[in-house]
């Protein structure tokens, strides 16, 4: 491993050649701000999370940046210099939330809740915090790690009549 | 539905994460009314105080929030948008997705990086190669081999890559054509789109859902008479965009439906994460394959359309003219396709020739743990993204070490691209909503996922 590299006081690694920040949720908005402000990062590509919940490979993370259950990853463009950067934001089990990029770039309104929704991960001051794929009276967050595959309640089982 | 009925008990209310739908605007604050309309580009703190305090002028406040899909015609699947209208202005708008959501990123991380395609090729399914492109490079970026790869394998690519390009633009300017109301467009691009899907067939074996692009390489070498066969469809294609020229591009009526509507700026596109024919509309020359070239985009020559106004008639213009630059590309590419590998030679990732089955024992174990256990994968994360027909298609996969992503995530444009639409159609008249929707060309496969 290299030294440990740092970006606006932010540790800095790089994933099979791309570039990755480590900001805390804390530093996020104030960071993607600057990086839209004076760094040209004016679009916000992409916004997902992983839940490490079940994962097996050490974590590929600088040494000050603790290891939490859930993830936020952001992808930042920059159209002027043609370069791409990566954010990902460490999110506790205990309180899944993270403040909303919703009034640096808009667009992630669609993005956040589709992380809420999959994941269960809150985003603060999003201004319209709703499921969007799955129906609103549903249980549970998809994504989830511990969210089983296939393990839908099953209507009608047990009919006595069945042909 | 008229706002009285919309459902709002109680109980409803008291689930967690509340309605999806549209609240009717009484009662909202400013700072919901300034978000909500876009305020962030458009609207001034001051402004939503004001519009939030006003007395609402005598008939004002009669406003009506209709429901329009998910069953409608003109919304290209399963899109459900609800609009508060004032008589026929639209007032506010809302989409509503989730109609077809398949969980299909939860599926991806249950199928080894060998069957991976055949789930992201379902995703966007008017372009279904991009997705298999996508993902495929991004594993092939996890195992660090992307640089091995055969060049053959990724000429082919990219001309199965442009193929697909024309026929998903093809689809878009039949259903453009039908939403608007010149039906005789639908009947021609579809007519059209059927000869390219023809030739995919013929190299793939599939119209649609091809799993054709792996990774590692592509599934097969391409067919005897190949070249004959697409030559005779790039032929064929640019007389017909001439038609259509003819039909829609000059025509006085075509051009008052289109015109000076569902109008975007260039502000709004990026700051709404817009990309795609929606971002080149509003004048942003921003092209994947010409600002961070992948395969060998590089060594093409093409024109990055851009347009103007932002309006529809650019984004219907913009695809129509990327018709013809990608029947230019097929045409570099074919005259450049070099002859080899259409897969790389790694044992490790690509399963052994049939004929060595049949006379080696290592050769039949190595195929039956190759497709029943999958190939490991490097631990680490990595996003890849390639320009699709409708923007910014991209993979971010998260490999534990084994043979299965540990996450899986497409970034589909259509989905981030219909945010636009509420921007689009505010104050706009309902009649222009149908335009504005269609010129987004949203594929609710890759929205939902």
């Amino acid at each position: 491993m290299t030294e440990p590299q740092t970006r606006y006081d932010v540790p800095l690694t790089r994933s099979r050649g791309q570039e990755v920040l480590h900001p805390s949720r804390e530093q996020l908005v104030e960071l993607v701000r600057m990086l839209r402000d004076e760094e040209r990062f004016v679009m916000c590509v992409d916004v997902t999370a992983v839940d490490y919940l079940a994962y097996s490979a050490p974590r590929d993370l600088p040494p000050d940046v603790t290891p939490e259950r859930f993830e936020v990853v952001i992808g930042l463009l920059s159209v002027r210099d043609r370069s791409r950067l990566r954010l990902r934001v460490q999110i506790p089990e205990s309180d899944p939330a993270c403040p909303s990029l919703f009034d640096v770039h808009p667009g992630v309104e669609a993005l956040e809740r589709e992380v809420y929704d999959l994941f269960g991960i809150r985003f603060d001051d999003h201004p319209d915090l709703t499921r969007i794929l799955m129906p609103e009276d549903w249980e549970g967050h998809p994504l989830r790690k511990d969210y089983p595959v296939g393990a839908i309640p099953v209507q009608f089982k047990g009919v006595t009549n069945a042909r | 539905m008229p706002a009285e009925t919309v459902d709002l008990t109680p109980e409803r209310q008291r689930t967690a994460e509340g309605l999806q739908e549209l609240a009717p605007r009484k009662g909202a604050t400013a700072q919901e009314l300034m978000r909500e309309l876009g305020a962030v580009l458009r609207m001034s703190e001051a402004d939503a105080q004001a519009l939030a305090e006003a007395e609402p002028l005598p008939g004002e406040d009669e406003t009506m929030i209709i429901n329009m899909g998910p069953q409608h015609p003109s919304t290209h699947g399963v899109l459900r948008l609800m609009l508060e209208l004032e008589g026929e202005k639209v007032l506010r708008s809302k989409p509503i997705i989730g109609y077809l959501h398949t969980g299909m990123e939860k599926t991806g991380e249950t199928l080894t990086y060998m069957q991976g395609p055949t789930n992201v090729t379902r995703m966007d399914y008017a372009a279904p190669l991009f997705n298999e492109l996508v993902f495929s490079l991004a594993t092939e970026t996890l195992l660090g081999i992307e640089d091995e790869i055969p060049p053959r394998a990724q000429w082919i690519r990219m001309l199965l890559c442009e193929i697909n390009r024309i026929s998903s633009h093809l689809l878009f300017l039949a259903t453009n054509g039908m939403d608007i109301g010149a039906v005789s467009m639908m009947i021609f691009g579809w007519r059209e789109r059927e000869e390219t899907l023809r030739l995919l067939e013929m190299i793939t074996g599939l119209r649609m859902n091809h799993n054709f692009i792996r990774p590692g390489g592509v599934a097969a070498d391409l067919p005897d008479g190949w070249r004959d066969a697409i030559l005779r469809v790039m032929d064929l294609i640019p007389p017909r965009l001439d038609e259509y020229d003819v039909l829609m591009t000059g025509q006085p009526i075509w051009r008052e439906r289109l015109q000076g509507v569902g109008v975007l700026t260039a502000e709004e596109a990026l700051a709404l994460g817009a990309t795609g024919p929606m971002l080149r509309s509003t004048g942003v020359p921003w092209d994947l394959r010409r600002e961070a070239p992948y395969l060998y985009y590089d060594q093409l020559d093409f024109d990055v359309l851009v347009g103007t106004f932002g309006d529809c008639f650019d984004r219907y213009a913009i695809r129509l003219n990327e018709v013809r630059e990608s029947i230019g590309l097929v045409r570099q590419i074919l005259d450049r396709i070099p002859p080899g590998d259409y897969r790389i030679q790694d044992r490790k990732v690509t399963p052994p020739p049939r004929a060595r089955i049949d006379e080696s024992m290592e050769a039949l174990i190595h195929h039956f743990k190759i497709f029943t256990e999958g190939f490991k994968v490097p631990a680490g994360e990595v996003y890849r993204a390639v320009e699709s027909p409708r923007g910014e298609l991209g993979c971010y996969l998260v490999s534990d070490g084994s043979a299965r992503p540990y996450r899986m995530h497409i970034r589909g444009p259509s989905f981030v691209n219909l945010q636009t639409l509420p921007h689009m159609l505010h104050g706009g008249l309902i009649a222009d909503a149908v335009a504005v929707i269609s010129s987004a060309d949203p594929i609710m496969g890759e929205v939902d996922r």
